[in-house]
């Protein structure tokens, strides 16, 4: 099917769509997510890849087109990451990389392969093994910074996320205390996810008395360093109608991209995300997307993350997340369930991986395979994101079914 | 397991405008440059101004002294090494009003107590750069911010 000739504008983005095919995912798969795998990366790819072709009742050979996607090349210990990963015999095959946003970029790549009509079959993949780097992954973040102007007051990643949580606190009054329950809600609903690393039922006050890391941040505020693998399988319409009675459709896709400086940015709301929000939305033809969207998937590395996303995708006013988690809006029997799976909170965050993760939970929602996880209410349309690089990319995927 | 350090080094470049900027601090002074379109201030200074891409026009000097935007305090090192105490840090707006998220400003320590970082009173607080009396033409030419 194709769309009429369409131009779409929000703020300083210009978007033209025109003449895209429609694309569905017909197939997902992810290993588990755990503090150390003992299978390669190489491994971990060819398991999730294989599960998510099988679901799809495709082999390798049907394949038209790869999309692969990692992180810092400095995780795995391994410089080019995307053909040691996955050898792709000879098809086209593209890495994306935007940080920690590229588990979401990789299905939104998969989509314009398909969207576009040069592949009608495309294994999109990504993968993260955190679990080398010595002496812990923090510290190969080292040279992510400026080196001339921010290297030397020596950060880690951990303040990023402090700075951005403690003016988050600061302009909507948000204690501490408020922003935990998120934690406490996404690690009991990871219980019930059988890939998850750190289900499991915690309190406010476990997060409160946690080890303090970076004030704000406590340990129990942070997702775990993982290893994992996940990926699905994206086609063009008519694939989809021969291999499957129940295809989910990519709806819309959205991505932007901020200052990296921090004095460049707004740290107490995701602008740039709003912006990529309203460009998926607008896709999909959403207009009121705190009652048209059934479950959200946003991007919790951190608690305070899912909220100040939540925010930005326009699921909850600026300052007042919070105090709907509080109200049990986001729970699975919810009116909006949010991280139903667990998120990267009680998952894991194997970075790219866990973006395309919070996809195929989403995924798995619309399909209503979630089992345990599935969600109370009926889902017809659902949003996931994830966010990276400096910290000021993101990119969002609407899914329809 | 293999065990092996890195021994990956580099010699980065400051290029033209934080060589200004660099230069400026051995001299006391914070420099930033303008853009006389849309009057945006950078510091750290840019080349180009991002808004109207197309390049800055001038130098302007900015006192030492700005608001606290935010601030953490950090009892891991870049290692994940625990720290007995925390290294204070956040970011610094020298100019503009309190609702101006972007704004030119600083990255750099601040000196002052664990106990203001966790009730917020830092945040928002005047501070001014403590200067370290020898020199060389770095960003730690500044010790640190500290409260006046």
């Amino acid at each position: 099917m194709e769309r009429s000739a369409n131009v779409y504008r929000y703020g300083l983005i210009h978007v033209e769509v025109r003449k895209v095919r429609k694309v569905a995912i017909i197939g997902a798969g992810m290993t588990k997510f755990a503090r150390r795998h003992f299978k390669t990366p190489q491994e971990l790819v060819q398991e999730a890849s294989i599960k998510a072709l099988e679901e799809a009742g495709l082999g390798y050979n049907d394949i038209d087109c790869v999309v692969i996607g990692s992180a810092p090349d400095a995780f795995d210990g391994v410089h080019q990451k995307g053909e040691y990963l996955f050898p792709a015999m000879n098809k086209p095959m593209t890495r994306v990389f935007i940080g920690g946003a590229t588990g979401v970029m990789v299905p939104i790549s998969g989509y314009y392969h398909v969207a576009s009509g040069m592949c009608d079959k495309v294994l999109a993949i990504a993968e993260e093994k955190m679990s080398q780097a010595r002496p812990h992954p923090q510290a190969v973040f080292r040279y992510i910074w400026d080196p001339i102007l921010e290297t030397p007051i020596g950060p880690n990643l951990l303040w990023i996320f402090a700075m951005e949580m403690h003016r988050y606190m600061y302009a909507y009054k948000v204690p501490k205390e408020d922003i935990a329950l998120v934690s406490v809600k996404n690690k009991a609903n990871a219980a019930d996810n059988p890939y998850a690393q750190l289900g499991g039922r915690i309190t406010v006050d476990d997060v409160i008395k946690s080890e303090v890391l970076v004030w704000p941040v406590n340990r129990l505020d942070v997702s775990p360093v993982s290893d994992g693998a996940a990926a699905v399988v994206m086609v063009s319409e008519d694939v989809a109608r021969r291999y499957t009675d129940t295809p989910v459709w990519v709806a819309g896709v959205g991505w932007t991209l901020d200052n990296t400086e921090w004095t460049g940015r707004d740290l107490s709301y995701n602008r740039y995300l709003e912006i990529a929000g309203r460009m998926a939305y607008k896709m999909a033809g959403i207009e009121r997307p705190n009652k048209e969207i059934d479950v959200a998937e946003p991007y919790d590395p951190f608690d305070y993350k899912e909220l100040m996303h939540l925010e930005a995708l326009q699921l909850a006013p600026k300052g007042k997340a919070a105090q709907l988690v509080k109200e049990g809006v986001f729970n699975r029997d919810g009116d909006l369930p949010s991280s139903p799976g667990g998120g990267l909170l009680g998952v894991g965050n194997p970075i790219a991986a866990a973006g395309l993760m919070k996809v195929i939970s989403l995924y798995w929602q619309l399909k209503g395979t979630a089992g345990k996880m599935q969600v109370k209410k009926p889902v017809y349309t659902g949003v996931a994101q994830a966010w990276g690089d400096l910290m000021q990319a993101s990119t969002v995927v609407v899914l329809r079914r | 397991m293999i065990r092996y350090v890195p021994k990956a080094k580099y010699s980065y470049s400051a290029g033209q405008a934080q060589s200004v900027f660099l230069n400026g601090l051995k001299e006391k002074k914070i420099l930033g440059t303008v853009c006389n379109k849309c009057k945006k201030v950078y510091v750290p200074p840019k080349m180009y101004c991002e808004e109207c891409f197309k390049p800055t026009d001038g130098w302007v000097e900015l006192k030492d002294e700005g608001i606290v935007h935010t601030a953490i305090a950090s009892f891991v090192s870049w290692t994940r090494d625990r720290l007995e105490e925390p290294i204070i840090s956040g970011t610094i707006k020298l100019y503009g009003s309190e609702r101006d998220y972007v704004f030119p400003g600083m990255f750099h320590r601040i000196c002052t107590t664990y106990d203001k970082v966790r009730d917020m009173s830092i945040i928002g607080a005047k501070v001014k750069a403590v200067w370290n009396e020898k020199r060389v033409g770095s960003i730690e030419d500044i010790q640190c911010f500290k409260e006046v």
